[in-house]
């Protein structure tokens, strides 16, 4: 399992990075939801998966049962979710708003304001 | 006990009511300004605390470390806060008259609030997982503060802004996650007692560096810096100043706060690669400021080169390097903010920040032409203003280490930050007005004293951190002791019932 998941995190980092590398904004909003997607899979893996009791519950805790599995990188993942969909929903107003005032969405445009 | 969630609590406080009472513009300000100044006061009383009684630790929800997520407030901890604050008060009183009332009624002073909550969030944390969700809630905030007004050149520097910082966010909850899977642990105390037995380098280092990736793109250290440039000038000036400040040292106090606590095992990799990294962005950054003709441009491109002489003093990891970091910080912090407050100041009284069209001020203002000097030769490192000290401690700890190379980096540099202060100096202060540069707007008018207020407190500060060096000095020197000697940090944190089992 921990081998399909790395291949599949690998994959969506690939991938996001390949979008952040284009030229359209809309891209690269895509891009970074990608690779957000994929750090949130590395934590899960990370943190260990394997078939296990859950914890804290009152009928475990009777029973005593053992070999627990780690509540937290689902945590960790949920905040990530919720931070990254708040980053999300600003970048595509923002992308919105950069499309009303300059009427296009290529990324080359940006590019004026850096040289001078 | 509360004291360390208060730099956090006190700004959201301030929000809420700054929300309550959003249709009310008039009101805005007053409420900021008293925000600020609470938080100000705050964080003076929790410096005296943390001085005389030591590291304060709170346990969130009473779940004791390192299950709960831990709030501490050490030296270090404490002196960033109490500049966070002095940015606070001086943002809040410039942004009277500075900021236009479109803003001011769009949510700017909350957001202002919320991105100090950030940073007073990051700086009072002792949970990895805990300062990358500050370090988003800053960002945020910062996001929509470069974006507020929605003009073109705005949007186009937020869009690179906000992208290179969302990847180094998720550079930095990577390097969390594959952290957390070889420990076990988010606290940054329990990291410490583990990493320190630990005995694979490689397997550390490979998480040290998705951190000192997600950091150096924060704190726009070589070659990481292309946002900050590229973004800084965009918003409105004392959007810049509050960013200037406090920003990007988030990220260097992050970086100083992880490689002195626990990714301390492989010295002979990292400490070289920060003098080499702290050498770079020194020497590039006040390259490119040399050939800049926007005085904004000017001063963001000699933000990244003073960041290296900070992470100089992390590299140099003697106790007198990290204190002259720290020194070197506050110092820059508020001369930064400061040379950013006066560039308004000059684009009040000329309409322009391009020193080609601008000229003569003098001649106009001669008391102008001062409250910039102060800040400017701060920066610049000219005695007896704070900069000399800052770099004074730097440098020679650097000779002391036997790290000659970037010790005369770091001198030749000091002489190039005064190349481009004189230069500014020239061509807005001492060479006559363009000729073909019409009249402007503000010419005759006064400058508003809620603008030049801050500049002088600024000023002030800069001055007396010239003259008392020696008590912030010795400040600076125990925060650093603190750092290098994370024992004490790991039993307030922990609690010696943990450590003995």
């Amino acid at each position: 399992m921990e081998t399909i998941l790395a291949f599949l995190t690998g994959l969506l980092f690939a991938a996001g990075v390949y979008l952040l590398l284009r030229r359209s904004i809309v891209k690269l909003i895509l891009g970074v939801m990608l690779l957000s997607h994929s750090i949130n899979l590395l934590i899960f893996t990370a943190g260990g998966l394997h078939k296990g009791n859950p914890q804290f519950t009152d009928s475990v805790m009777e029973a005593g049962l053992t070999n627990p599995t780690d509540p937290l990188p689902q945590a960790l993942i949920l905040t990530a979710i919720v931070i990254g969909f708040g980053i999300t929903a600003f970048f595509l107003a923002l992308m919105y708003r950069f499309y009303q005032v300059t009427g296009t969405e290529d990324l080359d445009e940006l590019k004026e304001g850096d040289t001078k | 006990m509360i004291l360390p969630a208060l730099p956090v609590l006190f700004p959201l406080i301030t929000i809420i009511f700054l929300l309550i009472n959003f249709q009310r513009r008039e009101w805005q300000p007053w409420i900021g300004l008293t925000g600020s100044l609470l938080q100000l006061i705050l964080a003076v009383f929790i410096l005296i605390r943390v001085r005389y009684e030591g590291i304060l630790v709170l346990h969130t929800g009473n779940w004791q470390a390192p299950f709960g997520i831990t709030l501490v407030v050490d030296a270090f901890s404490s002196i960033m806060i109490l500049l966070a604050g002095i940015i606070a008060v001086s943002i809040s009183i410039y942004s009277f008259e500075a900021i236009d009332r479109q803003r001011q009624s769009f949510f700017y002073f909350p957001m202002v609030h919320g991105l100090l909550m950030g940073v007073n969030g990051a700086f009072v944390t002792g949970d990895i997982f805990n300062l990358y969700v500050w370090f988003e809630v800053m960002l945020m905030a910062s996001f929509v503060l470069i974006t507020l007004g929605g003009e073109k050149k705005q949007l186009r520097g937020a869009i690179k802004y906000v992208t290179l910082n969302l990847v180094s966010s998720l550079f930095f909850l990577a390097g969390i996650g594959l952290l957390y899977g070889k420990t076990g642990t988010l606290n940054m105390a329990d990291l410490a007692l583990k990493l320190s037995v630990a005995n694979n380098n490689i397997l550390i280092n490979s998480s040290a560096v998705l951190f000192f990736v997600a950091f150096s793109i924060k704190s726009a250290v070589f070659p990481f810096f292309f946002w900050l440039p590229a973004s800084y000038h965009t918003p409105p000036v004392a959007i810049t100043a509050l960013f200037a400040g406090l920003l990007t040292k988030v990220g260097v106090y992050a970086m100083i706060r992880f490689y002195t606590l626990f990714f301390v095992q492989d010295k002979l990799f990292w400490h070289p690669l920060f003098l080499w990294i702290g050498g770079f962005t020194m020497v590039v950054g006040v390259l490119t400021a040399a050939s800049q003709y926007d005085i904004r441009k000017i001063l963001s491109f000699h933000i990244i080169s003073q960041i290296g002489y900070m992470i100089m003093g992390l590299g140099i990891f003697t106790v007198a390097g990290i204190a002259g970091a720290i020194f070197y910080m506050a110092h820059n912090i508020i001369a930064k903010t400061n040379t950013f407050l006066v560039a308004g100041l000059i684009n009040r009284a000329t309409g322009s920040y391009d020193l080609k069209s601008i000229g003569g001020l003098y001649k106009v203002r001669p008391w102008l032409a001062i409250l910039f000097i102060i800040p400017a030769f701060g920066l610049a490192g000219i005695p007896p203003l704070s900069g000399f000290f800052g770099k004074l401690i730097l440098i020679s700890a650097g000779f002391n280490a036997g790290e000659y190379v970037i010790s005369f980096i770091a001198l030749a540099v000091g002489l190039f930050t005064l190349f481009s202060m004189v230069k500014i100096w020239n061509e807005a202060f001492w060479k006559a007005r363009p000729e073909n540069s019409g009249p402007s707007e503000g010419e005759n008018e006064k400058l508003p004293v809620s603008m030049v207020l801050p500049v002088v407190f600024l000023g002030l500060l800069t001055l007396t951190m010239g003259f008392a060096v020696r008590p912030i000095l010795d400040f600076a020197m125990d925060a650093s002791l603190q750092l290098l000697n994370p024992g004490p940090y790991i039993e307030a944190v922990l609690g010696s019932d943990y450590l003995s089992h």
